[in-house]
């Protein structure tokens, strides 16, 4: 199976989402999301690899495999964890290189920044620059 | 000047008439707002007070000889007595415009920093806000006090046979709040300050959440310090008030150094000026000052016997409303307490109930409240806390409650 770019999984969620009429759906599919989550180790569970600017907790730990990088996740809070399977569904099994140079406007389009509270937000910008920490820590170490 | 109609019974439908922020929508669904603990809402009287301010008066205090100066020093120290009145406070220069409670909690500590010896014990609740931990913290390190903590039962009540047991003659100060921020429980401040009077010991008294509720009377109560936040009390952000007892004030020394409050200033020595200029550096919050004093004329005129009834019939439906949910629990379920209900489901993180409430138009808080000690005590990550004011109704209750139906099955 050939691996889909960033920008086509991306556009793969928004026509996922597209096909809600209201927000009820939108959040039941997100929720269901959710609990599909490639979820992470319970030893990665710990202070090291949590995120700080959520109100719910969330870890994330990532895996260097064939110059790709794997990303596992876990939140005590089911909504969160719907965000995060979002993410990381777009960039798990990526190169470090096309996690960094990815846009993420596509968290716009499907009217996710726009209508989670301010601190929810905060808390995606959070996850966003985590995954993207880990394509610059996994990029520099293959560099070497 | 706006004036303030005084309704003759409590007519919730023409007191939300006063609030113009109650007509707006929020995710297409009417506004139902339940976060008052954490900042209350602004009549349209307060609001033309503060245009009014902005539009005709705006001048800098106490120094100016001109027109404008006058009348805004007039407005401002005016809306001083209006709060030495309402909190029947025995002189005008004991009633300290703050930047809020955080503010005036810290001018105490600060000042006690250089009273404080090692070995002297400071005493703090296990129900405050982080505002009353933090500064007793910082100021133990510095002077090598010792923190003592009240703790807390299970039903979010204070352990005052505890609290007895702590108290000694090293006791020098205790830190409590009136009314607990994240529960709503109302703590026996007169039982506190007369127990720590009897081994001389001094109260600060945190009222950021008892005074939108209940009118709290420092004499009577006997208190050394009582700090309020004008903006948890219909009036604006950034402006608070310190009460302190006479001996005290004049005992700390200044907060802040700059204009205001000094007598004399050479090079070799500043002299101070007298209370409450020594603690009210700079130019203050002018405007803010005039609109909380407008802001207590606005809640005297309802009143607050008839506030605290109406928000007690809110409380008392809603408390029954929701523990029909099943699954729901609720924290703080002291006798006494003012209209805060702080609850979870079981399962369900509270923010993913926040989250759906806030889609349904209705605001809550949720997360640990700025009480960390509190949710490790019940061992939850937090809860969702609505809280109530005298213009919320109880149609609002029944849809936050439909609301957390439904989050329920969305989310279990």
């Amino acid at each position: 199976m050939i691996m889909s770019s960033i920008q086509e999984i991306q556009q793969e969620i928004v026509e996922e989402f597209e096909m809600f009429d209201d927000w009820m759906q939108r959040y039941e599919y997100m929720i269901e999301l959710g609990k599909s989550l490639p979820l992470i180790d319970e030893k990665y569970k710990t202070d090291e690899y949590i995120i700080k600017g959520c109100q719910s907790k969330v870890w994330v730990h990532a895996d260097l495999k064939d110059d790709k990088i794997e990303f596992t996740a876990d939140s005590d809070a089911i909504i969160t964890k719907g965000i995060i399977a979002i993410l990381i569904r777009s960039f798990s099994g990526q190169p470090p290189q096309e996690i960094l140079d990815a846009d993420t406007s596509f968290i716009d389009e499907i009217g996710l920044k726009e209508h989670l509270s301010p601190t929810r937000a905060n808390g995606l910008v959070s996850m966003i620059k985590q995954i993207k920490l880990y394509a610059i820590a996994y990029q520099a170490k293959a560099g070497n | 000047m706006a004036s303030v109609s005084t309704p003759l019974t409590f007519d919730v439908k023409s007191i939300r008439k006063d609030f113009p922020i109650l007509n707006r929508k929020v995710n297409e669904k009417p506004l139902v707002y339940f976060d008052n603990a954490a900042t209350s809402q602004t009549p349209q009287q307060v609001i033309d007070v503060i245009v009014e301010y902005y539009s005709n008066y705006n001048a800098n205090i106490h120094r100016g000889v001109h027109a404008l100066s006058q009348e805004a020093t007039d407005a401002y120290e005016q809306a001083r007595i209006k709060l030495q009145k309402h909190f029947n406070i025995p002189n005008a220069y004991q009633t300290l415009f703050t930047s809020g409670t955080t503010h005036g909690i810290n001018i105490v500590a600060s000042g006690y920093a250089e009273i404080l010896k090692e070995g002297d014990e400071v005493v703090v609740s296990a129900l405050e806000h982080h505002s009353n931990i933090v500064p007793w913290q910082m100021l133990c390190e510095k002077t090598g006090a010792v923190l003592k903590v009240i703790p807390m039962t299970d039903n979010g009540t204070l352990d005052m046979d505890a609290f007895e047991q702590l108290l000694s003659d090293k006791t020098k100060l205790v830190f409590v709040n009136h009314v607990s921020n994240a529960l709503g429980t109302v703590n026996p401040i007169e039982f506190i300050i007369e127990k720590t009077h009897a081994v001389g010991g001094a109260v600060l008294v945190d009222g950021a959440q008892a005074a939108p509720h209940i009118n709290a009377d420092v004499q009577a109560l006997d208190v050394d310090f009582y700090v309020v936040s004008a903006h948890k009390m219909c009036g604006p952000t950034g402006v608070g008030m310190l009460y302190g007892k006479e001996k005290w004030l004049e005992q700390l020394p200044p907060y802040q150094g700059g204009g205001e409050m000094i007598d004399q200033v050479t090079f070799e020595k500043t002299t101070y000026a007298g209370l409450p200029h020594k603690f009210e550096a700079g130019t203050p919050n002018i405007c803010g000052g005039i609109a909380f004093g407008a802001a207590l004329d606005y809640m005297n005129a309802i009143g607050f016997e008839n506030i605290a009834a109406y928000e007690h019939e809110l409380l008392e439906y809603a408390t029954e409303k929701l523990k029909a949910i099943d699954g729901l629990r609720i924290y703080g379920e002291s006798k006494e307490k003012t209209a805060v209900i702080s609850f979870n489901i079981e399962g369900i993180h509270p923010y993913d109930i926040g989250t759906i409430l806030d889609k349904l138009g209705v605001a809550v808080r949720t997360g640990h409240h700025c009480a960390q000690p509190i949710m490790d005590f019940y061992k939850i990550p937090g809860t969702v806390r609505a809280s109530f004011a005298f213009y919320n109704t109880k149609e609002e209750i029944d849809v936050l409650v439909a609301g957390v139906e439904r989050a329920k099955n969305m989310l279990s």
